[in-house]
């Protein structure tokens, strides 16, 4: 495999390529014309292209739900003093919208690497445009984006938790849950952002995504009980997402859990096996058009 | 035509069609390539040459037609075709987040080879296209015509047997060109099937066996650079300027010498198989043209011929 194939001195009259190397066997396995199992290559990519360029990006990321808890948790939570949290207990204001600011952070965080990051990556850096020359499937492209979307939540879920351990937010060895619990939100908005990708032609267009997720952030009981609206509008609320996960890391970081954990696990659950069919029945109108 | 069953084709495209909206950017195309073929498409841009090629490599979906590719379809077999393809898309998209020698690992990467044939592949490549210092530098770094010598190291990292060049010399300079056509005859006499556009005659003429002349998404003509010359225009042309003004008036006053006039804004070609005769016919008429060139046709004229209008505008 090692001999030169670019000089003709290394390349001796056997090494001719003859009808034989233009010979392919076919494979039958199911997705061949989408998936090479070979998401890991641009798994690499993306750590590799991190190492070298992306720190500062990375780091601003960490820093945004941070900002928040310190400036609403310990500024606003001085005038609010103490509320009532999930299991009944009186908690400090802060520890009450910390586990809500990581579930933002994490639906913000999948949301930006499958929507913006793809979108920027399919149409202007191009750089879909060189993998799917390869052995490459857009399958495998989803998927490696996805992971390296989920390894960037579980790092900054993680950075998080240590943050409200160090503030004294923490009371139970329960909350390191937390972490994984924000990789399952994250999962769950990656796996739709990039099926709703596939329907964004222009910038504008991507701007809705930040139109809808906006509201979301502000009134999914992220800053106060879902017990403040009237009954209509709380059954809208819970029919979202990001109040599920809310609702789920509130929980964990007191260690109280009741019927409606398992519902809100199994809502994500739901929501990544939705939106990862749905992604991949658009995998070809994202990628190959 | 060489008479010769479909199997012994790699690459075989019937009927192909592509439209965008309402528009037809290529139109029911029909050829074939045998292995080791060097085969060009020649057009100007946008008559739907960039769209055959992405449909080879199957990251384009087809409107109607069938397409294989050694024996299978790119559309339902797309990582398994492109694993024996190497591409040189027409714009450079290398990887601006990796370093030189790191964006012809991970691209190896993406065909699942192992390092250990990577590495000294890569070094190999880098030698090539005479990168060797810039290994470690950033992408952004390096000027055009080395942005283009690294895709095309790029696109030989798997080794493959069809070669697909998106107007691969556009953006050099004369040197480099001739180097790079020099590598691509190497890579042809190994065996390896070239497939090439280009909206320069020079690289046809140089590197392709057989080509065909798009325009508007439809095939024109088809033959080996020779014949499409024969059959399409005379053995020589002679050029004449006369001043842009008087280039259309002083036509009318030519009719009648050489075999064909053509008249075009900047200077009147006269195809004939004797320029030098038909130039005396001009002067001994009373008419002095500023520049006058006898040349040998060439594949801008089968162009010119063929839909009426120059190659590059």
């Amino acid at each position: 495999m090692t001999e030169n194939l670019l000089q003709p001195s290394g390349r001796s009259a056997a090494r001719q390529l003859t009808n034989e190397d233009y010979r392919i066997e076919v494979q039958t396995r199911r997705f061949t014309a989408l998936y090479s199992r070979n998401a890991r290559a641009v798994i690499s990519r993306g750590l590799r292209a991190t190492k070298s360029s992306n720190w500062l990006i990375m780091v601003s990321g960490f820093f945004e739900p941070v900002l928040y808890l310190i400036s609403m948790g310990v500024g606003l939570g001085a005038l609010v003093g103490t509320v009532v949290g999930p299991g009944g207990e009186a908690i400090s204001y802060a520890a009450y919208i910390a586990p809500a600011l990581l579930a933002v952070s994490a639906m913000n965080g999948a949301v930006y690497d499958s929507t913006w990051n793809v979108f920027f990556k399919m149409n202007f850096a191009k750089l879909y445009q060189g993998m799917l020359y390869t052995s490459l499937g857009p399958l495998d492209v989803a998927i490696g984006e996805i992971f390296l979307a989920l390894l960037r939540g579980a790092m900054y879920a993680t950075g998080f938790t240590a943050v409200m351990g160090l503030m004294g937010l923490i009371t139970t060895p329960w909350a390191l849950l937390m972490i994984p619990a924000s990789v399952l939100i994250a999962f769950g908005f990656a796996s739709f952002g990039m099926a709703i990708t596939s329907y964004m032609k222009t910038f504008q267009q991507m701007d809705w995504i930040n139109f809808v997720m906006l509201p979301m952030f502000l009134f999914s009981a992220t800053f106060y009980p879902l017990s403040v609206y009237p009954q209509g509008i709380q059954w809208f609320i819970q029919t979202l997402p990001l109040w599920h996960g809310v609702e789920l890391l509130r929980q964990i970081s007191v260690g109280t859990f009741t019927a409606a954990t398992s519902i809100h696990i199994l809502y994500y659950l739901v929501m990544i096996l939705t939106g990862m069919v749905l992604t991949t029945s658009r995998l070809r109108k994202l990628f190959l058009k | 035509m060489p008479t010769s069953t479909p199997r012994d084709y790699v690459i075989s495209a019937r009927n192909l069609t592509k439209h965008y909206g309402d528009f037809a950017a290529v139109d029911d195309i029909s050829f074939d390539v045998p292995a080791g073929e060097s085969f060009g498409l020649l057009g100007p841009n946008g008559a739907g040459k960039s769209t055959t090629m992405r449909m080879i490599g199957g990251v384009s979906q087809r409107t109607s037609g069938s397409l294989t590719i050694m024996g299978l379809d790119p559309e339902q077999h797309g990582p398994q075709v492109r694993a024996h393809l190497g591409v040189v898309p027409q714009q450079d998209n290398l990887d601006e987040e990796l370093r030189v020698r790191d964006n012809l690992l991970v691209y190896g990467r993406y065909f699942g080879l192992p390092m250990s044939y990577l590495k000294p592949k890569a070094d190999e490549l880098l030698e090539f296209a005479q990168l060797t210092d810039k290994a470690k530098s950033k992408v952004d770094s390096l000027s055009g015509g080395m942005k283009r010598r690294l895709t095309i190291a790029r696109s030989l990292i798997n080794e493959p047997k069809i070669l697909l060049l998106d107007e691969p010399t556009t953006g050099l300079d004369p040197q480099a060109r001739h180097v790079l056509w020099d590598r691509l005859f190497r890579l042809k006499e190994s065996g390896v099937t070239l497939i090439l556009t280009t909206h320069y005659m020079d690289e046809a003429e140089q590197l392709c066996d057989r080509l065909v002349v798009v325009d508007k998404g439809k095939i024109m003509a088809e033959g080996s650079p020779a014949r499409l010359i024969r059959e399409h225009s005379t053995r020589e042309v002679l050029e004449l300027r006369f001043g842009s003004e008087r280039n259309t008036t002083v036509a009318a006053e030519l009719q009648g010498i050489g075999d064909r006039l053509e008249p075009l804004p900047d200077r009147v070609l006269i195809y004939t198989h004797d320029g030098e005769a038909a130039l005396e016919q001009v002067t001994s008429r009373g008419l002095h043209p500023i520049t006058s060139l006898v040349r040998r046709s060439s594949l801008e004229d089968v162009f010119l011929r063929l839909t009426g209008r120059s190659l590059v505008d």
